[in-house]
């Protein structure tokens, strides 16, 4: 079946307002998306699991104590994550306060790694709209490619869905051409069915990329939100014909949950959103275990940590 | 951070410097991500040449000295050869039933016998990788089903009715329940060792003795089983087990010396039972086909109600008496649900039932197959819509596409006759009245599902469904507290929780 | 004098909380005499016993969200444990004074009385719950519920059939307990929490504390966290000031009477009811409408 927008829009409004309206049943997606995360990845589909979500990493570090030097060395280490390999890809982008925008793009000059900017007052959200919009700016004036923000979860929960679309449209503004990803940070919206209204508000708004969360709450990103999150993106497409990207971040540690979040995509929203360009990972220790379950593949003897550098 | 420090010319230019970082990994991204292929690993299976009859607690040549090859109906090899129990295996079979009964069984206290019936618990789950994998390369199911629903469920069984045999009184206070005598029982081919446990466990927990012959095409689970029943140092005779075709079942039902028939298969077949047990006054429950239907109301969650469709009919490759085989969807909602069911049909994986990723497994028989592909193609014949997973099929084995019909009026073929295949009819409602009596007017009644996010709405409709099982919001759900059985021509009796008990009682 | 060329090793008697073995945080312990010597046997303090019913507390929604099976599977595994370790839970009863063929019974009645009440985890419910035909378009079920953290003061005889009787049926209730071991033999409730802690009971489910009841049950009794209590005393004014004590959170309260050996051998003293005076009943509607 053709992934093409046409069909989108040649549906009636009847069905469009169902998609857009329907609610989502947590025990049948729960079970959904565990029968996903059996899926058994073996052999040259690991391996390329594997790549690809390196491939696909925002490599992180949001920390109160980062410095141009932390970044610095996080950043050589996102273009090259094993120089012994040159199978490995350069990750996709660094993730990174505002303040360190303009070292982490010194870093990273030359090679193919985006910087990805939170802003908005990550991570609560809670300040005055132009303090955020002026960060966003700044953010995009040091150089960052990729706007991280955060909505207004508790404008959201208190029912102001209006405020909430209104200030990812203007944070959309600012950025113009540069990526905007949206976080929801589903661990307070706790349902499902806020994950799906927030999302599709956010696709709404313009958002290139709809993210789980800032990581600093827990839980975090969980396979059944994904899975949530995947389906809104897959009808919003099948209804406007724009696809908008899945970012998963927090509390995703082990090469194994990355491949399952790949088995997700690739069941429900397809090949295409397997890419950079549409499906990101927020990890930071994450990326040593996809190294050393690569160099199991490649050798058949399990790793140890002495062998991969912490950045 | 300003610093005096001016590093060394290593005489690399910026630009070059650049071009190092650069350097194009030797990987590219595949523009398809395949799944490689997962086998679970089944050397360890070691199958004997040929099988006995489990009769008397030893295992015994059939009288007649025929038997009959096993396939694999994924490859079609043949696995190993079973016996054919003829009429004196038969009364050989019922006669020791009747002697363990008479001497230890009836007269165990339900304390002990529970506690045979916990070893034979804990055993299925202790070989649970075992009997997965056995049940698979016999009846053709997934592995991840076999694995993960039909053998835990089994041990479920027998671990909650060993339960009740020392409960009784309290299960049916004021009265005496006392156990019927000897049971024969005969089980279908498609959840081959969950059948046998849904009928051993009952049975034995409140006292009886058994005689089970398996389906012609799925024999080895339940000789496994019998090896599970032998370790157990069950007193020989409780448990015996056969192995036959359509006239050994026949033979079983009308053997002397039964106090009691369960079976589960066809309705067709099923009537013949009762008929044959109406000359006697031996106790008869029954569990038939169906024809269940599906309702998707406009305000259902609509991709958890898609993973029920999906769930309902393909699982087990339809080889399911309740599954839901007629979608009844909301005229408002038709088109978004067929696109959405269509699209999600095109990730079922079809093709070898021992690879951990397949979704669909092979048709159990070649018969089975036949019956299917004619009645699919009264579906296109009666100008319906065909619509199916598009994938390619093993050259050896049996296997039929997942597949959906729209355009489907309730006077079509494929609107009331069993299928018992991945075949799904899609017919459409416009009121919650219309939906109820759409549901209702089959002879059949033994499952039906419900999908509504109106709670009030699903209460109402739940009530005025006329089948043995209602799931809402759900689809395929068992447990062994659970009782499962049907309405009208689905059969009669219940097989699961405290109901599960009354069919094996004299109370 | 040593009676054989080896010296045995000898075990320290501790308490059982939160899945551990641990001293009396005071490090008191009571000399317990019985046939093989003197054993000092660890005294709980009310702080040992505020420890435990905060290990109880904790443990009680993990508890709780397990399915019932999984509840009766572990239940069946401490049968299988005591069966395999009934040499121990045997010699702490001959200890004590049992004569051998009496200890055997009681640890044989023991095993299967485990064994009867896993099989009524999965059960309970059905037993149990009433669907209601309330005049009126509306669903009505009622059902039980678990009531919370029990607080047990076992038996002081037969010290491990009387133990098991007890603390058992609240577990079948998806309760957790903290029980107060007999103090007429304090060695068999020691065992039995070691057979506890080796069949994947979760930590916090079952605490078992030693020591002096008379001190012990006063503070078990006015805890405002405990929900119920099954009193089996000897002492008739500490029972009273216990159920007195009780009021102040309203806790539900059983006394048990002391009673005979035939009693606890017999069919009077193993009853769903005894899981079902732990749990509460909470009664649902909803209608039933287009």
């Amino acid at each position: 079946m053709d992934e093409s927008g046409q069909r989108g829009r040649v549906l009636g409004a009847g069905v469009a307002a169902v998609l857009e309206r329907t609610t989502v049943d947590a025990v049948g997606l729960e079970e959904r998306a565990a029968a996903l995360a059996k899926r058994s990845i073996k052999q040259q589909s690991k391996l390329d699991g594997l790549r690809l979500a390196i491939s696909c990493m925002d490599l992180t570090t949001l920390e109160g104590k980062d410095s141009p030097g932390r970044v610095a060395q996080l950043c050589a280490k996102a273009v090259r994550p094993n120089p012994a390999d040159p199978t490995i890809p350069s990750v996709a982008a660094v993730c990174v306060y505002s303040t360190l925008v303009r070292s982490a793009k010194k870093a990273l000059r030359g090679s193919t790694v985006k910087v990805a900017s939170v802003a908005t007052a990550f991570p609560s959200g809670l300040a005055p709209l132009d303090v955020k919009l002026r960060e966003t700016q700044e953010a995009l004036n040091a150089g960052a490619d990729e706007i991280d923000m955060v909505i207004n979860r508790g404008a959201f929960l208190a029912g102001s869905r209006a405020e909430v679309a209104d200030e990812i449209a203007a944070v959309k503004a600012v950025c113009g051409r540069a990526s905007l990803k949206v976080i929801l940070e589903t661990g307070e919206l706790v349902t499902y069915d806020n994950v799906r209204r927030a999302s599709w508000l956010a696709m709404e708004g313009g958002a290139d990329f709809i993210k789980t969360s800032t990581g600093k709450v827990s839980p975090a990103a969980t396979l059944p939100v994904a899975l949530a999150m995947l389906e809104a993106v897959r009808d919003f497409e099948t209804l406007s014909g724009r696809r908008v990207g899945v970012k998963v971040a927090g509390g995703i540690r082990s090469a194994k949950n990355a491949l399952q979040y790949l088995v997700l995509v690739h069941e429900t929203v397809g090949d295409p959103w397997l890419s950079p360009d549409l499906f990101r990972i927020g990890a930071s220790s994450l990326l040593n275990d996809v190294l050393m379950q690569i160099a199991k593949e490649r050798s058949g003897a399990y790793q140890g940590e002495d062998y991969f550098t912490k950045d | 951070m300003k610093s005096d420090l001016k590093p060394r010319d290593n005489g690399l230019k910026a630009k070059a410097k650049a071009r190092l970082a650069l350097a194009a990994p030797a990987w590219t991204a595949p523009s398809k991500w395949e799944y490689a292929p997962a086998p679970e690993a089944h050397d360890y299976i070691k199958l004997r040449p040929r099988y006995g009859l489990f009769v008397g607690g030893k295992w015994t040549k059939p009288k007649a000295g025929r038997y009959f090859p096993s396939i694999n109906p994924a490859t079609e090899e043949t696995l190993t050869e079973v016996a054919e129990a003829s009429e004196a295996d038969i009364a050989k079979a019922v006669a020791a039933a009747r002697t363990a009964y008479d001497k230890y069984w009836r007269k165990m206290s339900g304390v002990e016998r529970a506690k045979y019936v916990y070893r034979i618990a804990r055993a299925i789950t202790e070989r649970s990788r075992e009997f997965a994998v056995l049940e698979t390369m016999d009846g053709g199911k997934p592995i991840k089903e076999s694995r993960d629903i039909d053998i835990p469920l089994a041990a479920a069984h027998f671990f909650y009715y060993a339960g009740w045999a020392d409960k009784l009184k309290w299960a049916f206070p004021n009265t005496d329940p006392r156990p019927l005598g000897v049971a024969g029982q005969i089980i279908p081919w498609n959840f081959p060792v969950l059948m046998a446990a849904w009928k051993i466990a009952p049975a034995i927990a409140c006292g009886n003795t058994v005689v089970l012959k398996p389906a012609e095409t799925t024999p080895l689970s339940a000789l496994l089983l019998a090896e599970v029943i032998e370790q157990a140092d069950l007193p020989p005779g409780v448990v015996n087990i056969i192995t036959g075709g359509g006239q050994t079942g026949a033979a079983l039902v009308s053997a002397d010396g039964l106090d009691k028939v369960a079976f589960t298969g066809s309705t067709e077949v099923g009537k013949q039972i009762a008929r044959e047990c109406a000359k006697t006054k031996r106790r008869v429950t029954l569990e038939l086909g169906g024809k269940a239907a599906n309702i998707i109301f406009d305000d259902a969650p609509l991709d958890q109600a898609v993973e029920g469709i999906i769930n309902g009919i393909f699982f087990n490759q339809g080889h399911v008496c309740c599954a839901g085989s007629r979608l009844l969807v909301q005229e408002s909602v038709h088109d978004a649900v067929a696109q959405k069911l269509y699209r999600r049909m095109q990730t079922l994986r079809l093709g070898n039932p021992l690879d951990k990723n397949t979704d669909i497994g092979a048709i159990n028989s070649k018969v089975q197959l036949d019956k299917i592909e004619a009645l699919a193609a009264t579906g296109d014949a009666e100008g319906c819509a065909r619509f199916q997973t598009e994938c390619a099929l093993p050259s050896r084995g049996y296997w039929f596409r997942p597949t959906f019909f729209t355009g489907v009026a309730l006077s079509h073929r494929i609107a009331q006759e069993e299928i018992f295949g991945p075949v799904l009819s899609v017919l459409t409602f416009r009121t919650p009245e219309e939906a109820v009596e759409k549901a209702n007017n089959t002879p059949y009644g033994l499952s039906a599902g419900v999908w509504t996010d109106k709670g009030s709405k699903n209460f109402k409709v739940v009530r005025q469904l006329e089948a043995g099982v209602v799931w809402a919001n759900t689809f395929n759900k068992f447990d062994p507290s659970s009782p499962f059985g049907g309405y009208k021509e689905s059969g009669f009796g219940r097989e699961g929780g405290v109901h599960g008990l009354l069919p094996y009682l004299e109370i | 004098m040593p009676t054989s060329s080896r010296l045995p090793v000898r075990k320290t008697y501790k308490l059982y909380v939160n899945g551990e073995f641990a001293r009396s945080e005071s490090g008191r312990t009571f000399p317990f005499k019985h046939r093989a010597g003197i054993t000092h046997v660890a005294r709980a303090t009310r702080k040992d016993l505020r420890d435990a019913v905060r290990a109880a507390r904790a443990a009680l929604g993990p508890w709780r969200n397990r399915s019932a099976f999984n509840r009766g599977q572990i239940l069946y595994r401490l049968g299988e444990i005591m069966e395999d370790r009934r040499g121990e839970l045997v010699e702490a009863l001959v200890r004590a004074n049992v004569r051998l063929p009496a200890a055997e019974k009681e640890v044989s009645a023991a095993v299967d009385r485990v064994v009867w009440y896993a099989g009524w985890c999965d059960k309970i419910e059905q037993w149990s719950s009433t669907k209601n035909p309330v005049a009126g378009p509306h669903f009505n079920v009622s059902s039980p519920e678990p009531s919370g953290v029990v607080g047990i003061v076992a038996p002081g005889a037969p010290s491990l059939l009387g133990l098991v009787s007890t603390t058992v049926p609240p577990l079948c209730a998806a309760d957790t307990v903290v029980v107060i071991a007999s103090q007429d033999n304090p060695l068999s409730a020691i065992a039995f929490a070691e057979t506890i802690a080796t069949c994947d009971m979760p930590a916090g489910v079952v605490n078992i504390l030693t020591g002096e009841r008379s001190e012990l049950t006063p503070h078990l009794a006015r805890h405002m966290d405990i929900k119920a209590l099954d009193l089996w005393l000897d002492d008739d004014a500490l029972e009273a000031h216990a159920a007195d004590l009780a009021c102040a959170s309203v806790k539900r309260v059983r006394r048990g009477k002391p009673q005979s050996s035939a009693f606890w051998f017999g069919e009077a003293s193993m009853s769903p009811r005894w899981i079902e005076s732990f749990m509460e009943i909470k009664t649902v509607w909803h209608p039933a409408g287009l």
